[in-house]
């Protein structure tokens, strides 16, 4: 069976999808436990077999494999093809999708339990919603494979569209609930803005390169690094910018970058389970595996990589702020995943791409960590979200409790911890970067490192300690979660404490990626940090900014929030802070404008064309207006023929006189 | 094996001749005889037409399955049939189509079944003989014939503004075909012979093509519809009965389509190239002009025939994108077969989703009796298994890939964007605005509260309308997960084509 990486790949990608598909559509017929079962068991094969996989390249150091699957279809010679590049990019982001799906499906199988509850009573859509969430989330698994597998830019487009359509189905999961259907429309509507330019970008790629192959594109792009293309008469832009600016565009969509980001917070609406598999973990960090994958593309122009290190820096510094004006536990989580896919992003303009997927990597563990650890305060609360009316949770919830703690401290970039070393490798190599851009972008991934130990501390003391907050009634009934959903969170803490130590050395500072990523020595930033080790990076960090950066945050957070809790709300009523965080709460005013713009704007303007244009010109003057021209000349003529014979022979007369007139002047 | 078989005559005559007899059949009685036996030859007729795509010779681009008889010798008018890579999918399209159309009217068409279904089966047959005559005066007798049972199936079955929707679809439609015909008599003088290849190679003065092109550009924009002469639609779609919309939508609209291949391109390519600039802008227009106008339709139909009008917008557009293709790159035509594929495969995937669609609206007002998209909303919640084919054509509509809907507009703006970045801007678009139109009317459609009582007494679909979707949606993924075979079979013919556009045909001295 394991004869070749090929059948093995096959398998990782195909598991998943059979067990969507028997759950999707069997699942009246299977039940329950067949559907969690069968998923479960699909997403646990292609866990293995990516680990298998990890294997072989990383450890066995077998080479990359290319390879085609079939013919998508060929057109003028251009082959569109589906199929695998595993490299150790590759293979990392397989284990970490594989891996946190298969938490999440774990843990759904107690989130989701007693889901017949969130649906209007008859709904006959209630009775499969457990089996049809364990489809869809399969399905995402499937989907997300296909895009970090693709070898070429048009199966990419397949996963990350197929991404897009999951998070839709998945956001708009409890279909009754206006403000659910209302965010996945907008969620799906804002990505779409973003694979507008994707799709674009890949149209530039074809022309210029004859060919959506990643390694025929990446071989010649050498020899297109001067070329140009006039955008509008007089202005030559180079392609390799051109394309780089587009692909990220997608990006900007995918990954939630700033202006693209209005999505996400909404997005909050679905079950916590896609929150942590889909809108934290995996799928909004896709933007951020493309633009690595593109690494060889993006060192080429420092333009665009200057545009990704200016919109990642925008990105992390003011949504992260905006996390600290969240009263819902989820949407401060929603606001943290922004703002550290915007350090992600910024990381990737400062070309240290290693840096930038190692944080993913990170991340995709602490953050799924932190949604389903809220996840099960949620469920404690009987599906309150309110950190106001919680509190002093600790001593009902343990293992969430600690767990969250160990989050937190990861995301805030405590030495030692996962978050750490990704963070700290992001904001030195932000350091030395000499990019346009980058002394900004430094100075906002440093305040950024107070603002998130700020709003995550915070949110550790509403939830876990002071006050218990709570009605009596929610109060009597709390108890720490089921296994189902502890274990889970016990696995995912695991890699959120240790996974730095054991891979910083290699993926960030050593060769892991050689073969996946390009860097040109002019950009190499990571080179230039000084320190190789995890051990040297924690004494390092001890004399740096960051770690009293963080220090300070938490500290404010304990003074405002278990010290003095009175003060937080008169800091508000200040003079300017409360201009300040009005202004945050209306979330810098971006989605008021996208409504009125976009949302009525492009409505108003619809209206308009089909009044003015269909219904009053083309149908009112020239289809129906020449209608009653004819209904007017005709009935001028029927006057003519008015039946009466003296009528007629008169005509005639005059008919004959005039002709008979005609012959005699010619 | 097949080439001793008239498979094309077969299929222009099984249908029209069964459909006489269901009609004979059907007389007063309960028309249950009429209804079997409708299924029985629109089966058949599928069935035919199989061994026309199996047993396509994909490995060349001349005319295939031809069939020659002389028929008006007086005036060189011959019975001539023949298909090639352009032709064939349309014409299996056309088959399949009907075969949905009768099942799909089975219990719905309680009004003179018998002739509802003759209507069809003796359409599938005229709009066959359309894509398959190789003779411009059979391809004009059948184009304007397969008029009629259209006009009879809007103005008998219709909605209540019927005779203001018949009358202007059959002048619309007449009008411009009077053109075609002025522009066949005019190439009948100069080539002395009504055989469409014959024109093909005819030499023509620039100043003459431009009016040829001109002429037959009314006739087929008004059937594609194109952008100002596209009003018809959204009114015909409205009052026909579900069958006629899917007809209409999945087959009638390609017609227009298949003229630009079979006549504009290919007779008149100088013409085409100047007056290239006016065809890529009225596409251009149809794309976001109309996509702007769908969004705020409040009649599922007419926002789903706006929808048809941008889709159909990507078909002319890959079509005369391979001009300014050669302009933008030295010269080389290299990437304009894209564009016409491109352009191809949207009409074959528009069949497929535009059917599906109005047929989801067709099941929804066949319980509610109401287009009126503020009437719905909730219904997932009264037929989850509606709602899921639904959501899944919707996507497709909205180009989502892995569906059908996409491979068209993805080849067409590759095309589109080596031609011209803003081309492929505006083309681009599409993926907004397709998705705006589409899930917006799913979000108020399908999901939320039930808010109307009649929505709450819904049930869910029978097998018999299971089945349909069922079948939709798998040809709907199939094309998308897999759209080479489709490729493979029409490759030779268009870059033929291309390769036949690209050398002028103006006679030399003549300018």
């Amino acid at each position: 069976m394991f004869d070749s990486i090929q059948d093995i790949s096959l398998y990782i990608v195909l598991a998943p999808l059979i067990g969507a598909i028997i759950a999707g559509l069997f699942g009246g017929v299977i039940g329950r436990a067949g559907a969690h079962t069968v998923t479960i068991i699909g997403v646990a094969i292609a866990f293995a077999l990516s680990l298998l996989v990890f294997k072989y390249i990383v450890f066995d150091g077998m080479e990359p494999q290319n390879f085609s699957v079939y013919t998508w279809l060929i057109s003028e010679g251009i082959r569109f093809e589906i199929g695998f590049l595993i490299d150790e990019l590759t293979a990392m982001m397989m284990v970490v999708v594989t891996f946190v799906s298969l938490m999440v499906h774990i843990y759904t199988v107690g989130y989701m339990s007693h889901d017949e509850e969130n649906w209007p009573s008859g709904s006959l859509a209630a009775p499969n919603s457990y089996q049809r969430f364990f489809s869809y989330i399969s399905l995402f698994t499937f989907s997300m494979l296909m895009l970090v597998m693709a070898n070429n830019f048009l199966q990419l487009f397949f996963g990350w569209e197929a991404v897009g359509l999951v998070s839709y189905l998945l956001i708009g999961f409890w279909s009754s609930r206006e403000s659910a259907v209302f965010a996945n429309l907008k969620a799906f509507l804002v990505n779409r803005v973003g694979d507008f330019g994707f799709l674009l970008g890949i149209g530039a790629v074809l022309m210029y390169f004859n060919t959506l192959d990643y390694a025929s594109v990446f071989n010649a792009v050498e020899l297109h690094k001067d070329m140009t293309i006039s955008i509008w008469p007089g202005s030559e832009w180079n392609i390799i910018t051109v394309i780089g600016i587009l692909l990220f565009i997608g990006a900007m969509g995918k990954s939630a970058q700033v202006p693209l980001h209005v999505w996400l917070p909404d997005s909050m609406e679905g079950p916590t389970p896609i929150s942590a598999l889909i809108h934290a973990a995996t799928m909004v960090t896709a933007g951020i595996f493309m633009v690595a994958r593109m690494s060889p593309i993006y060192e080429l122009s420092e333009v665009a990589l200057s545009f990704v290190l200016i919109i990642g820096a925008i990105t992390a510094l003011f949504m992260g702020l905006l996390g600290l004006v969240q009263h819902d536990i989820k949407r401060v989580v929603a606001y943290s995943t922004l703002s550290q896919l915007g350090y992600m992003t910024v990381a990737l303009g400062a070309s240290a791409y290693a840096a930038g997927v190692f944080h993913l990597m990170t991340h995709a563990f602490f953050k799924a960590l932190l949604f389903l650890a809220a996840g099960s305060v949620i469920i404690a609360l009987h599906h309150k979200q309110d950190m106001r009316e919680m509190g002093g949770l600790r001593k009902y919830m343990p293992i969430t409790w600690i767990t969250s703690l160990i989050g937190s401290l990861a995301l805030i970039g405590a030495p030692g911890f996962s978050g750490f070393f990704s963070k700290d490798s992001i904001i030195e190599a932000v350091g030395h970067s000499t990019i346009p851009g980058a002394g900004f972008a430094y100075f906002a991934v440093l305040a950024g490192v107070f603002i998130t130990a700020l709003y995550s501390f915070r949110m550790y003391f509403l939830v876990f300690h002071g006050k218990e907050r709570m009605d009596a009634h929610t109060r009597s009934h709390l108890h720490e979660s089921p296994a189902v959903v502890t274990v889970p969170l016990i696995l995912l803490a695991i890699p959120s404490v240790i996974i730095g130590w054991i891979y910083v050395d290699s993926m960030v500072f050593g060769d892991f990626f050689a073969n996946a990523i390009t860097v040109l020595p002019e950009h190499d930033v990571l080179s230039q940090v000084g320190f190789t080790t995890a051990f040297g990076m924690i004494l390092h960090s001890l004399v740096t900014a960051p770690f009293w950066l963080a220090l300070a945050g938490v500290g404010v957070a304990w003074y405002l929030y278990m010290l003095r809790t009175d003060l937080p709300a008169k800091i508000v009523q200040l003079p300017v802070i409360r201009t300040l965080y009005a202004l945050l709460q209306r979330n810098y005013g971006f989605d008021a404008f996208n409504n009125l713009v976009f949302g009525r704007g492009s409505r108003g303007l619809g209206t308009g064309l089909w009044k003015a244009g269909d219904v009053t010109i083309i149908d009112g003057l020239l289809v129906n207006g020449s209608a009653r021209l004819v209904g007017l000349i005709s009935s001028l003529l029927r006057h003519v023929q008015s039946g009466y014979l003296y009528h007629y022979a008169f005509a005639m007369i005059i008919g004959l006189l005039a002709l008979f007139g005609l012959f005699v002047v010619a | 094996m097949f080439a001793d078989l008239p498979i094309l005559s077969l299929l222009i005559w099984v249908p029209i001749i069964g459909g006489l007899l269901v009609m004979l059949a059907g007389s007063g009685r309960s028309g249950l005889e009429a209804k079997v036996l409708a299924l029985l030859v629109s089966l058949l007729t599928f069935a035919i037409s199989l061994p026309l795509f199996f047993g396509f010779d994909s490995s060349t681009a001349a005319m295939q399955f031809n069939e020659f008889k002389p028929w008006i010798a007086a005036f060189g008018i011959n019975y001539h049939l023949g298909v090639d890579g352009i032709s064939m999918p349309l014409i299996v399209l056309t088959t399949f189509t009907t075969v949905l159309v009768v099942i799909a009217g089975w219990e719905v068409i309680k009004n003179k079944p018998a002739q509802y279904m003759a209507a069809f089966l003796i359409m599938e047959g005229l709009m066959i003989g359309v894509f398959s005559a190789l003779d411009a005066m059979l391809f004009y007798v059948f184009w304007e014939a397969m008029l009629i049972p259209m006009f009879i199936v809007i103005g008998i079955w219709g909605g209540d503004n019927r005779v203001y929707a018949t009358i202007k679809f059959f002048l619309y439609t007449f009008l411009g075909s009077v053109f075609m015909l002025i522009a066949l008599l005019w190439l009948y003088g100069q080539a002395d012979s009504f055989a469409i290849l014959d024109f093909h190679a005819l030499p023509i003065s620039a100043t003459a093509q431009i009016w040829i092109f001109l002429a037959f550009l009314v006739a087929f924009a008004v059937k594609v519809p194109m952008w100002p002469v596209h009003t018809w639609l959204p009114d015909a779609h409205v009052q026909a009965p579900t069958g006629g919309s899917v007809i209409l939508a999945a087959i009638m609209l390609k017609l227009g389509a298949y003229g630009f291949l079979r006549f504009s391109l290919p007779i008149t390519p100088d013409a085409s190239q100047s007056l290239d600039w006016l065809m890529i802008g009225l596409s251009l227009i149809a794309i976001a002009y109309i996509g702007f106008v769908a969004l705020v339709q409040r009649d599922m139909k007419k926002l789903i025939a706006y929808s048809s009008i941008a889709h159909m917008g990507f078909v002319t557009l890959g079509f005369f994108i391979p001009w300014m293709i050669a302009a933008n790159n030295g010269g080389s035509f290299a990437g304009a077969a894209m564009g016409i594929s491109g352009g191809m495969v949207q009409m074959i995937a528009h069949g497929f989703v535009s059917a599906a669609m109005f047929l989801c609206v067709g099941v929804m007002y066949d319980r509610m009796h109401s287009r009126e998209i503020n009437d719905y909303g909730g219904v997932v919640h009264v037929m989850p298994k509606f709602a899921g084919f639904m959501v899944l054509f919707a996507m497709a509509n909205a180009g989502l890939p892995s569906t059908a809907g996409f491979v068209g507009e993805f080849m067409v703006i590759l095309a589109a964007f080596k031609a011209n970045f803003w081309i492929a801007f505006v083309a681009a678009t599409t993926l907004i605005l397709g998705a705006a139109y589409t899930l917006w009317m799913v979000k108020r459609v399908i999901y939320g509260e039930i808010v109307n009582e009649k929505v709450a007494a819904l049930k869910d679909i029978n097998a018999r309308e299971f089945l349909i979707l069922a079948v939709l949606a798998f040809m709907v993924l199939l094309l998308g997960v897999w759209p080479a075979p489709l490729l493979e079979v029409m490759d030779l013919t268009v870059q033929q084509l291309v390769e036949h556009i690209s050398v002028s045909k103006i006679p030399a001295g003549a300018m």
